[in-house]
């Protein structure tokens, strides 16, 4: 296998705040490779360290098998395509595209040649003598990406080129973008914060949150087979459950058993459950029948209607068909096996470390919490919260802890929050109240909820 | 009725303001050596002006050109180090820009006079003979935040990126910097320099404080130790008459680039 950059547990770090933790990935001649996450999770530090702009702190990036580190950008064989295209204002299409071959010193009629034929590739062909002031957004964007490829790199970087055009024009550069890649046989790595982009021009997709990889793939593997509630929330829409797995093809998920194809699990094992809305099939034969649910709403999308039912234990799932069931109408569902996709839990609780301080309190997160402990003050002790024990309080003043609602999925019958709080630690909340991201709660914890608290080595 | 008292006022208010340069205008063009008495219209003071037949003092040529020398010097080094400070300010983040940005702007706020004097103890503390060059240093300190302050607005509306897009193209940090950032700061130097020369052009407190004793006078010295001496050389009316239409001019070139440069930008 042909790998033209391979990158090395990079990690990266703004002030406190790391940013990117031990990175590695490979990326293969001529591929069109995605950087997929939600805004702040690094996939454009880890682009702008491949181009040279940031240091790595650790690890490193090989790029044909030799060291970039040190390199310093313009003499990295690779060219960029900025988010608000960096066009120089100052300069025509011709001399902004010709920006780098005449720092090469190429001769005149050759650079004229190449300009030409960059412009045909991106269909701009009169436009040489324009100012780049009076081009559409999409135009700019056009000629940013010859002045990229006019330079022949071996790697071509795109930090989120599309974000700035509308819709239609989006639609339009996406598939001129794989025309291109197809064309030029260039290595695209590509950044981005729309899924469905991703999906659409890829290769293959690394997903990031929190500066780390959550999944590699390709674009088919990812939507069908995500390894997390995060990458199964962040890629389309879908269900997202808590389950049992019983034992090996078999698992329980909203009061009710069902056949899948996941193994190796264990018995009695708790267990993230993915259902695509798509993947809920109506039904009005009874021996097919796997539950029964009343439809709440439905909205028509043009292709399909999108469905919200309240199953008969009292869970909620989106379905999209393309015939519409009347609301209020009780409908028949089945989920065929293979579309139930089973994923190990993260994390079943909380579990926190922190010293005794007295017969009442234990401090943990850096903040006293009123718990009967039964050891020492001073003792080092592991505590494990469920996320039921945690309660988030609108007034800041009555919680212990002050902290932000940082992400939020919702898993058919309660919510399960990440909240973030001031220092930086993270907690995971099951709630059935409603939050907005980025709410500031008041963190308390209910002591008779099953919080269990041990020796920190015992 | 309300209209036309808010008009008067206006026009009151424009003309107690022109007053004394239309005055001073109008009195170029007579003879009289005493500031008021209207002896018939003559070009005869432009001619002694432009030929060097100076009635009174011979000295007031080497004055004007001392300041338009010094003006020139100092605002081309103010350009250079005002537009490297702004860089610098505009890389810098959150509490240090602030507090930079407010270092800046307190020697414009400050008073002259007590720039010049603190400048006048620098040097004899240093042991700087005065002369040309203390002038020029004490022009470019208090000239440099101007420019800082034209330099800045562009760095803020350049697309942060543009800097990046020229490296990763193959320049080197300084073709970068003089193929990319300065054409696209140019106009905000160019603003800089105009403004940091007429800064200089009418400096006096300073420049009497750094001047020495070995007898450099600019123009706004001169005017002050030649009406001690009493009376004003009548060469200065016509003097006085250009100095403010090349003032004037600048300003109205200063206005229509910000226009223009506004226009620009509005077209983005």
């Amino acid at each position: 296998m042909d790998k033209i950059i391979e990158i090395k547990n990079l990690s990266k770090s703004f002030g406190d705040k790391k940013v990117l933790e031990d990175i590695n990935l490979y990326i293969r001649r001529g591929e069109f490779l995605t950087l997929l996450g939600p805004s702040g999770c690094g996939k454009t530090t880890l682009l702008r360290m491949i181009a040279g702009f940031l240091q790595p702190d650790e690890g490193s990036i090989l790029m044909e098998g030799k060291e970039l580190a040190g390199i310093p950008p313009h003499e990295r064989p690779l060219n960029t395509v900025f988010q608000r295209y960096a066009l120089f204002p100052h300069l025509d299409v011709y001399d902004n595209i010709a920006f780098g071959l005449k720092l090469k010193k190429v001769p005149e009629d050759e650079i004229e040649k190449r300009v030409r034929r960059v412009l045909k590739l991106v269909a701009m062909s009169d436009y040489e003598d324009r100012d780049v002031d009076t081009l559409s957004g999409g135009q700019q964007q056009r000629i940013a990406i010859a002045r990229a490829i006019v330079n022949q790199p071996k790697v071509l970087l795109l930090d989120e080129p599309l974000a700035a055009l509308d819709l239609k024009m989006r639609k339009d550069m996406q598939t001129e973008l794989k025309e291109m890649h197809k064309k030029l046989g260039i290595t695209f790595i590509y950044v981005t914060h729309d899924q469905e982009e991703a999906l659409t021009l890829s290769d293959t997709i690394v997903v990031l949150n929190e500066g780390r990889i959550q999944q590699i793939g390709t674009p088919v593997d990812i939507y069908n087979e995500p390894v997390n509630s995060f990458v199964a929330d962040f890629i389309g829409e879908s269900n997202i459950l808590n389950g049992t797995m019983i034992r090996d093809r078999r698992v329980a998920f909203m009061g009710h058993e069902f056949d899948c194809v996941d193994e190796g699990f264990g018995e009695d094992v708790p267990v993230d459950v993915v259902v695509r809305p798509e993947d809920i099939y109506f039904t009005t034969e009874e021996s097919k029948t796997q539950f029964t649910a009343k439809v709440k709403s439905c909205t028509f999308k043009g292709v399909h209607y999108e469905m919200f039912v309240d199953t008969d234990t009292g869970n909620e799932l989106m379905i999209q068909d393309y015939d519409a069931y009347p609301v209020d109408s009780t409908v028949r569902l089945y989920i065929d096996p293979d579309d139930i996709q089973v994923m190990k839990k993260e994390r079943t609780c909380n579990t926190l470390y922190g010293t005794v301080k007295d017969e009442e309190t234990v401090t943990l997160l850096g903040a006293d919490f009123p718990l009967k402990s039964g050891f020492e003050a001073g003792t080092e002790v592991k505590v494990e919260v469920p996320f039921e024990a945690v309660d988030l309080l609108d007034n800041l003043d009555d919680g212990v802890l002050d902290g932000e609602v940082h992400f939020i999925l919702y898993k058919g019958d309660h919510y399960h929050l990440t909240i973030k709080t001031d220092a930086g630690d993270f907690l995971w909340v099951d709630t059935n109240d409603i939050w907005d991201k980025g709410d500031l709660v008041g963190i308390r914890l209910i002591a008779d909820k099953g919080i269990k608290i041990s020796r920190k080595d015992g | 009725m309300g209209k036309f008292f808010a008009r008067l006022y206006l026009w009151v208010l424009l003309i107690l303001l022109y007053a004394p340069l239309v005055f001073i205008a109008v009195f170029s063009f007579t003879e009289s050596k005493v500031l008021g008495s209207w002896e018939g219209f003559s070009t005869h003071l432009y001619r002694n002006l432009l030929t060097g037949q100076m009635q009174g003092n011979a000295s007031l040529l080497a004055a004007v050109e001392n300041t338009v020398l010094i003006a020139l010097v100092a605002a081309a080094f103010s350009t250079l180090l005002g537009t490297v400070a702004a860089i610098g300010i505009h890389n810098l983040k959150g509490r240090k820009k602030k507090a930079v940005s407010f270092l800046n702007n307190i020697p414009m706020i400050n008073p002259d006079i007590i720039t010049g004097v603190s400048l006048f103890l620098l040097f004899v503390f240093l042991h700087i003979s005065q002369g040309y060059v203390t002038v020029i240093l004490a022009h470019i300190t208090f000239c440099t935040p101007y420019v800082v302050l034209s330099v800045l607005p562009k760095l803020q509306q350049m697309n942060p990126n543009i800097y990046e897009a020229a490296l990763d193209l193959g320049a080197t940090p300084s073709q970068a910097l003089w193929k990319v950032l300065v054409p696209e700061l140019r106009p905000g130097m160019v603003s800089g320099f105009i403004l940091a020369f007429t800064m200089s052009l009418d400096d006096f407190a300073v420049t009497f404080f750094t001047r020495g004793t070995i007898g450099l006078d600019t123009l706004s010295t001169y005017i002050y130790t030649d009406a001690r001496k009493g009376g004003l050389t009548p060469e200065l009316r016509p003097l006085m008459t250009l100095i403010f239409l090349v003032i004037l001019i600048l300003l109205v070139i200063i206005n229509l680039r910000q226009d223009r440069l506004q226009k620009q930008n509005e077209n983005r």
